[in-house]
């Protein structure tokens, strides 16, 4: 990839932080570098996509480690989960046949998998000795009359918020707008359908099938989700969509800004975490909609589920009341978290900002107060820091964190990709309120804090008559 | 307080109970050179050895007096003293252990009587010992029976401070160790390890680990255990610093040891994760006044790294399970202190330990009620012997084995429970059987009006199908 489409690439003009000094993406630093690569960001952005074959086109190192670790889940084909790459050689490299197997192994996952498109991530090794996978990729969907769709994601590029956005990049230019969507399925008398996006959720978990039977049932037909369990050939129907809803991620925000220029679909961001945040974004569909019965039928779905999910949560908020929260997470999940930790009547005590815009950081201040703790330095001595001195009773982050609190007798929650419960929607609530009480209340942590009993008591001389209670 | 739920049904479904007999038997095979022989028919002794034969997967020596139909009738005492006989003549075994059935019992047979009578009758034969115990399978179950014979087997044998001089402490690394049903040979071991650890000297009443562990002799075949507690440390027990005692189901016997012969015992219900096994590192430290050893300690970190990392899978699990009091006890208790709980607990029998399981209620039963229990109480893991596996299919979730029989579990047998190390192992273990097979996913939802609404859903795991 060129240097000046990376440019323009890392400049988002619907991202905030490109109004401030530096622009665009921070670039990952030397010897202090956290989190993944460019091909990282653009692989767990597509991945999901269910049916397409993910081929990763260089040396083992790249694929070798990532494929099949993310918790998306799949209501039909299972494709994604199988691990694709070239596996390049010394003897590919050095002799330039490392395009020629590219070619190959395309035709190979045609042929033995059918796949619905073929995905060809870039990475470093092939990028810097100029393997022309545009081409490849062109003449392989001649040949082999199946999609196949160059994705430019070598490492080096930048970091895993730049492959996000490469990601979707790809699919704006090559797959959005390849096919029109299927005529519309009859709705229930006096329903209109409505064709809508989402990007950016990922169904980790399956926990956007919480949110999906809310949307059927108020006749929104989710064309796409970008990308928890979609199709190929969901993804080329998304310029249809009548609004595009931004879920939880700025990661693909040039997605919903493309589709916004070309086509003019309104865009809303929200969430699904959350009570608060869910009711939200249902009633963004419909404010953006414009469709006054969709509003009112929103509005008493809202009624029903929120009076439904508060008391079945009524016994655990009692549990839960008063509990300190350290929430370390990146960009737009430290607000919405935050308002269902709120919704739950817990308190959260810092969170992490270290990847939120100017906006978000102003979203948080306004749900949580002026003296928030903003924390920025996300090295686990800090976190550590930050639990003791602000008495939190758990640290909820990313699994990358999770060992961080376990090695310090700190009560955890996972709440990125790789988890394994989901928490979205009204009946998330349910799983998000069950893990933090497991995590919460559990023995182990006293048990784990509490010297051995014999760290205190005298050893030294032989006893007779120990004082030994009964076990 | 745990209420305890009697039998309701006229019909033992799937049953979990082994018998008295049973229990008898398994002790004496804890001895050295020792054949136990049941006094009834001859099928009370063919199906307990098939049931040994099959759990530890060795031969197993127990003998009959193979009672018939007119000895039934007719009094079954000749019967006795003709075993008794042939066995001490044929196998010159060190002890043989006389236990009663629920025939003998019925019959109203005196085995104490029949023993005297066997001594004036073959004086030849006053080397071999002969421990008799009443063991009905009308009543109790494994657990009672095996520590009705551990009280036989110290008050028949042990000599009185008078008779023998003993005095308490003059063997001052001495450890009496009464090691209760719940331990496996594989626990006994443990237990010997981490006491010999410190300096002392364990002797274990009886000492499966030395004769069911599983191995390969230099005979090719004997017909009394190979392995076990040796008859004649029965005569030290007195001169032991201390006694340990695992599993309230043995504090009988341990009252009976103490007023025999004055050393002090310590009680342990049970040694299974961490606070129970430092109860135990803290009272061999403190009888041994050595401290602890580096490698325990590490086994220990080790242990408390495993209980945090495998809370978020094991906390808040329903546990159903089904076995001898003891080990209720044991299991309950380690849950409990992972945030897991116990909502069904079905005993065979009553015991002394039933009393401190960590639940509401002991339903006393059999594996229907496990079954039932489970069902009702949404359980999301099974514990319980082999002839639970049907039941955790009928349920859909997982068995973690344990207790008798184990006989599609190679191993099974040998696996140790108890300290550190081991409470890791089973950490792992149950973590790793909810992630697999416990693990709850959020249902499929298909939308009606989505574009993929028309694929094929039988996509099998590893299918390239794409459902166009």
């Amino acid at each position: 990839m060129k240097q000046s489409d990376l440019q323009t690439l890392l400049d988002e003009p619907a991202c905030d932080h490109n109004r401030k000094a530096k622009s665009g993406c921070s670039r990952p630093r030397p010897g202090s570098a956290a989190g993944g690569c460019a091909l990282d960001g653009a692989q767990i952005a597509l991945l999901p996509i269910a049916d397409v074959a993910h081929i990763v086109h260089g040396p083992i190192a790249c694929a070798g480690a990532s494929w099949d670790n993310r918790g998306t889940r799949s209501s039909g084909p299972d494709l994604y989960r199988t691990g694709m790459t070239t596996d390049l050689s010394e003897q590919d490299i050095i002799m330039g046949r490392s395009e020629k197997r590219l070619f190959h192994a395309i035709g190979q996952a045609v042929r033995d998998h059918a796949p619905g498109a073929v995905f060809v991530y870039n990475t470093c090794v092939p990028a810097l000795i100029g393997d022309d996978v545009e081409a490849v990729c062109k003449a392989a969907q001649r040949h082999f009359a199946t999609p196949v769709v160059p994705v430019d994601s070598a490492g080096f590029y930048g970091t895993k918020n730049l492959g996000n956005r490469i990601a979707g990049e790809a699919m704006v230019k090559h797959v959005v707008g390849t096919r029109e969507p299927d005529p519309k399925p009859e709705a229930p008398p006096g329903i209109t359908l409505h064709d809508v996006n989402l990007i950016g959720e990922y169904n980790i978990a399956g926990e956007f099938w919480h949110v999906l039977p809310l949307l059927d049932e108020l006749g929104l037909r989710v064309l796409c989700t970008l990308s928890g369990d979609a199709r190929y050939r969901e993804v080329q129907t998304m310029h249809r969509a009548r609004v595009n809803m931004m879920v939880c991620s700025k990661a693909m925000l040039n997605v919903a800004r493309k589709l916004q220029a070309r086509f003019g679909t309104p865009w809303f961001e929200g969430s699904f975490y959350g009570i608060t945040d869910t009711s939200q974004a249902l009633r963004d569909f419909a404010r953006l909609l414009d469709d006054p019965d969709l509003t009112a039928r929103a509005e008493a779905l809202i009624r029903r589920e929120e009076a439904r999910i508060h008391e079945l949560l009524a016994p655990w908020r009692s549990r839960l009341q008063g509990k300190r929260v350290l929430l370390y997470t990146g960009g737009v999940k430290s607000w919405s978290v935050v308002s269902a930790l709120q919704d739950l009547g817990m308190t959260v005590v810092a969170t992490g900002t270290k990847k939120s815009t100017e906006e978000d950081k102003a979203r948080i201040r306004e749900i949580m107060g002026e003296d928030t703790r903003m924390i920025d330095d996300g090295s686990p001595r800090a976190l550590l820091d930050t639990v003791r001195d602000y008495r939190a009773d758990i640290l909820i982050a990313g699994g990358r964190n999770m060992y961080t609190a376990l090695k310090a007798r700190i009560p955890f929650l996972d709440i990125n990709q790789e988890r394994e419960f989901g928490y979205a929607g009204y009946e998330g609530m349910l799983e998000l309120v069950r893990q933090l009480a497991l995590t919460l209340e559990s023995p182990v942590w006293e048990q784990v804090r509490r010297p051995a009993p014999w760290a205190t008591a005298a050893v030294g001389r032989p006893l007779l008559n120990p004082e030994v209670g009964h076990g | 307080m745990v209420e305890i739920l009697k039998r309701r049904k006229a019909l033992a479904v799937d049953p979990l109970k082994a018998s008295q007999p049973l229990g008898a038997a398994l002790a004496f095979l804890g001895i050295h050179r020792a054949m136990p022989m049941l006094h009834g028919s001859q099928g009370c002794t063919a199906f307990g050895k098939v049931f040994f034969v099959r759990h530890f997967r060795e031969p197993i020596p127990l003998q009959t007096s193979a009672m018939d139909q007119v000895s039934a009738v007719m009094g079954a005492d000749d019967n006795v003293v003709e075993g008794l006989r042939t066995i001490a003549g044929k196998s010159r075994p060190a002890l043989i252990g006389l236990a009663s059935t629920g025939l003998s019992e019925t019959q109203g047979t005196d085995i104490f009587r029949i023993v005297r009578e066997f001594r004036e009758q073959h004086p030849e034969f006053e080397d071999t010992a002969v421990v008799a115990v009443d063991t009905p399978d009308f009543s109790g179950c494994l657990e009672s029976g095996y520590a009705a014979t551990v009280t036989a087997l110290l008050d028949q044998l042990v000599p009185t401070p008078a008779m023998a001089g003993t005095h308490p402490g003059h063997r001052p690394r001495q450890v009496n160790v009464l090691a209760g049903s719940s331990l496996t040979p594989g626990d006994t071991e443990v237990l010997k390890d981490l006491t010999e650890s410190f300096g002392l000297r364990p002797v274990l009443i009886p000492d499966l680990g030395d004769s069911l562990d599983g191995r390969l002799t230099g005979e090719d075949f004997s017909p009394v255990t190979v392995g076990g507690t040796p008859l004649g440390e029965f005569a030290t027990l007195g001169d032991a610093l201390a006694t340990i005692v695992v599993g309230p189901s043995l504090y009988r016997a341990a009252d009976l040891l103490h007023q025999r012969t004055g050393v002090p015992d310590h009680r342990l219900d049970h040694l299974m994760g961490l606070e129970a096994v430092d109860r135990l590192m803290l009272l061999l430290s403190q009888l041994s006044g050595q401290p602890v050893p580096e490698r325990q300690e590490r086994e220990r970190a080790r242990l408390q790294d495993a209980m945090v990392d495998t809370h978020f899978m094991i906390g808040q699990t329903r546990v159903a399970m089904a076995l001898d009091p003891d080990q209720l006890l044991g299991f309950s208790r380690f849950l409990a202190g992972m945030g897991a709980g116990t909502v069904t607990a079905v005993a065979p029998a009553r015991g002394p330990a039933l009393a401190d399981v960590a639940v509401d209620t002991v339903q006393l039963g059999d594996l229907e009620d496990l079954r039932l229990g489970a069902r009702q109480s949404r359980a999301q893991l099974l514990i319980g012997n082999s002839h639970a596996l049907a039941s955790a299919r009928q349920l859909g979730i997982p068995l973690l084995r344990a207790g008798f029989p184990q006989y599609d579990l190679m191993g099974g047998y040998q696996r140790a429970w108890i300290g550190y190390r081991a409470g890791r192992e089973i950490l792992f273990e149950l973590a790793n059987l909810m992630l697999h097979e416990g693990h709850h996913e959020i249902p499929t939802h298909r939308s009606p009006y989505a574009q993929k609404r028309h694929e094929a859903h039988h996509v099998p795991a590893t299918s390239s199908a794409t459902g166009h």
